[in-house]
């Protein structure tokens, strides 16, 4: 079996390295050799993150090169459309549609893409996306947006959705009943929300 | 950050290098470790801390927290340190008479290399240091190996009583993989053995120790020979040999995975008869190390042929898709276009660390951008941001501390073309506690013309929020003694008048005193008081919004930076004079606005009120 390559992208804040955590603890409750990389430079000033994940039966290097990442997933639009070269030709992308406007673009030095999943698609890429906000505001917290994103992962990956769903679930669920609960729901959402425009297909 | 490691290390451990390190040295029966914050090594203590094995402490710069280590060291106990590349810069006045004295109990110093300069002023190679200072460097090549080495440290520096260096870079430090840990050991604390001719290192006690140093470091040279870290991996495609560490390593098996690899994990001093033999059992010898050229400069000494830097890029990492094309041109090959057609970069717009909704600092440079003719001598810190839009409102970033001694120099130097500009330097508390006092002391010492803003946010912000010793608070954010920092500017001879606390959110006031002190022609300090947005201190209060009827266009909450305030629409609009005045139209992202107030205070049309309040949310939330 050859490596997986998990580029997970978004800006400071948004919980791109915790997201990239749990999948990372799912591949390794399956015994693979799992490396994560990130960098984050000043990231918590709303800078970029992008966050490789890689396991296989053995990993050498941390980082997923241009064009060899086997899924891209999109916490916000233009930064999924910024990483799309990430992807292997005819690659997966997860985007969510929520924006974050950088104040660049508010005092107008430069604009927004008009449409950045819009542009992915003309790529040539196969793009799935979903409101993670709207689906977690749909359970009243838009804390659980990160659950969305997790859940719309689940079916793309060389491994059943359940090991993913564990690994949110224990990571999140923990603390209390209610919010194991919604956790639970939040990852169908998401899971539901990649599964409409096209079946599911795994990556492997 | 992660969660706490466990007390006792289960067999499977999922750690960046930061956590591996922090792991083995508590480990290896460390008893002290002392650090200030610094990306990429902040974690290390951070996590050492959530340890009660051991004596933790943020210290107020590098320097301090090695002479701490080797305090401890000199009285028997494990030591360790922690710093970024720079840090050790600072520290190195300390380090080059402790590699005479030599050390008792184990001394590791972990340093971080910020090899891509993601978050520094400057790339550079701490592997310098261990040449200079003559000491055993380590360079692990991923977490396994971070704790391996960092175990093996402790060892080597008790053998040769001397410091070890564990040489990390960006790469090591945040990335993740399985580590599994070894068995923990306890070190006690010899005691204290008073020996002047050791420990006092005055010109006719060092001059003996010196030739000991040299004694030291052929033995050391011995040792590396066997080394169970220079591991020579064996291949079949012997057309390039590769002589790699850290990092690179990786990317070298990953790359070339038939090519015969030596790998050097303790690369200082070298083990240069083992390189020897390897360099005549390939048709070429690639030397990759980040980031200077110093293994092939030796192996070159030492007379064997090499390539190096002059095929693989000077600057940044040596990742697989830099690597490739260097092979390439080296064996005389075209450089291999990739299997499948790839996706250009696409164009987006850039997305640089911006300040916080509400951060205390944007009423600091909104003013500072509102007033004419200063030079504004800049520091390292979140305010560094200050250089950038909209504000525009820093000149210089150097070093930490750097603020105080520029805007001194600008002073003293100026001529005619400067002379009717005021000079600002611009600080933080924790920047002017690691190194910036010295510098206040020294404008008040020599009569400096120089305005000091201090921003005081009760945090080492950018690496974190961690205390220092204006918080109140030690690294367990217990309750620690909290400098006064207007008592403490008086103490370095700043006249008392010449010193105001205030609040930054109050634009007024601000503008007021700054526009007053600057034209004083001697030193003075503006405190600012209110804390940093991410750290407990900060209370958010009621969030505002816009009145989209109201809103005039005129832009001046833009000018604030925050990032809560966002365009709806761009119009050009003419004035009866005939004028072209380009007018922004904005809201206010409601659920990220935390209810500073500072884009209030400029909006003329009082377009901006009070929402109804709301739950504060993260970012996710944002839209257009």
């Amino acid at each position: 079996m050859t490596i997986t390559n998990i580029a997970v992208c978004g800006i400071g804040g948004q919980g791109v390295m915790t997201a990239t955590e749990i999948l990372a603890e799912a591949a390794l409750s399956l015994g693979f050799d799992v490396k994560k990389t990130e960098v984050a430079g000043m990231s918590q000033r709303g800078g970029v993150v992008t966050s490789h994940l890689r396991f296989g039966p053995q990993v050498l290097s941390p980082q997923i090169m241009p064009g060899e990442a086997d899924l891209l997933v999109g916490f916000e639009a233009a930064e999924a459309l910024r990483w799309a070269h990430m992807l292997k030709p005819g690659g997966v992308a997860l985007v969510n549609q929520g924006r974050f406007v950088p104040p660049v673009v508010t005092i107008g030095l430069y604009d927004y893409p008009e449409d950045p999943i819009a542009e992915m698609r003309r790529l040539g890429l196969a793009v799935f996306d979903f409101d993670a906000s709207a689906l977690a505001m749909q359970l009243g917290n838009i804390r659980l947006g990160n659950t969305v994103m997790l859940g719309a992962m689940s079916d793309r990956l060389p491994f059943p959705a359940d090991v993913l769903r564990k690994a949110v679930l224990d990571r999140f669920g923990t603390r209390k009943p209610e919010l194991l609960e919604l956790n639970r729901e939040a990852f169908e959402l998401g899971r539901a929300a990649v599964a409409q425009p096209a079946p599911a297909q795994a990556i492997a | 950050m992660g969660a706490a490691l466990p007390e006792t290390a289960p067999s499977r451990l999922f750690l960046s290098g930061n956590e591996a390190v922090a792991l083995a040295v508590r480990d290896a029966g460390c008893r002290v470790a002392a650090a200030y914050p610094g990306t990429p090594a902040t974690e290390i203590l951070e996590e050492l801390s959530r340890f009660p094995d051991l004596y933790t402490e943020w210290s107020v710069n590098e320097k301090v927290s090695l002479e701490v280590a080797l305090g401890a060291s000199m009285v028997g106990a494990r030591a360790f340190c922690a710093m970024k590349h720079v840090g050790l810069n600072v520290a190195a006045d300390a380090l080059m008479t402790m590699t005479v004295t030599g050390t008792e109990g184990g001394l590791v110093i972990a340093v971080a290399d910020d090899v891509g300069m993601s978050s520094s002023q400057n790339e550079q190679d701490s592997r310098f240091w261990a040449r200079f200072a003559h000491l055993p460097l380590f360079e692990p090549a991923d977490a396994q190996e971070s704790y391996d080495m960092a175990r093996e440290a402790f060892a080597v520096s008790e053998r040769f009583r001397c410091p070890a260096i564990v040489r990390m870079t960006t790469r090591i430090c945040h990335v993740k993989g399985r580590v599994v840990p070894a068995e923990r050991e306890a070190h006690e604390p010899a005691g204290f053995v008073k020996d002047p001719q050791r420990w006092v290192m005055v010109p006719g006690h060092a001059k003996p120790r010196v030739a000991l140093m040299y004694e030291r470091e052929e033995a050391l040279r011995a040792s590396a020979q066997q080394s169970p870290f220079n591991v020579l991996v064996e291949g079949g495609d012997r057309r390039i040999g590769f002589v790699t560490s850290g990092p690179a390593y990786m990317h070298v098996r990953e790359t070339f995975p038939d090519a015969p690899v030596f790998k050097l994990g303790q690369s200082y001093p070298l083990p240069l008869e083992r390189l020897r033999a390897f360099a005549a059992g390939v048709d070429q010898l690639l030397v990759v190390e980040e980031t200077e050229p110093l293994v092939e400069s030796e192996l070159r000494a030492a007379g064997i042929a090499c390539a190096g830097k002059d095929v693989l890029p000077r600057v940044g990492e040596l990742s697989p898709d830099r690597l490739r094309p260097a092979v390439a041109r080296l064996r005389g090959e075209e450089v291999p276009a990739s299997a499948q057609p790839r996706l250009v970069p696409q164009q987006v717009f850039p997305r640089p660390p911006t300040m916080c909704v509400a951060c205390p600092h944007l009423g600091i440079y909104y003013t500072l951008a509102q007033l004419r003719n200063l030079t504004i001598s800049g520091d390292i810190g979140c305010y560094t941001l200050g250089a950038g839009h909209p504000w525009n409102a820093l000149d210089t970033c150097i070093s930490m501390g750097a603020s105080m001694g520029v805007a001194l120099g600008m002073d003293k130097g100026r001529g005619p073309a400067d002379a009717k500009k005021a000079v600002i330097a611009v600080i933080g508390d924790s920047t002017f506690m690691h190194m910036g006092m010295q510098g206040l002391l020294d404008i008040t010492w020599n009569r400096g013309n120089v305005t000091v803003l201090l921003l005081d946010n009760r945090a080492v912000g950018m690496t974190g929020g961690q205390d220092n010793p204006g918080t109140g608070r030690d690294i367990h954010g217990e309750s620690a003694q909290r400098v006064d920092f207007a008592k403490l500017c008086e103490a370095l001879g700043v006249k008392k008048e010449r010193i105001h606390t205030l609040d930054p959110y109050e634009l007024p006031t601000l503008f007021k005193t700054l526009r007053d002190e600057i034209k004083v022609p001697e030193p003075s300090v503006i405190i600012t008081d209110r804390p940093c947005v991410l750290i407990d201190d900060y209370k958010p209060t009621q969030p505002y919004k816009v009145i989209a009827d109201k809103c005039t266009g005129c832009a001046n909450c833009i000018d604030v930076g925050c990032p809560a305030i966002h365009v709806t629409r761009r119009e050009t609009q003419v004035k009866p004079s005939g004028k072209e005045v380009e007018l922004a139209f904005v809201r206010i992202e409601t659920s990220a606005c935390t209810g500073c107030g500072l884009c209030v205070q400029p909006c003329a049309p009082e377009a901006i009120v009070h929402a109804l309040p709301e739950h504060p949310v993260k970012f996710l939330h944002a839209k257009i």
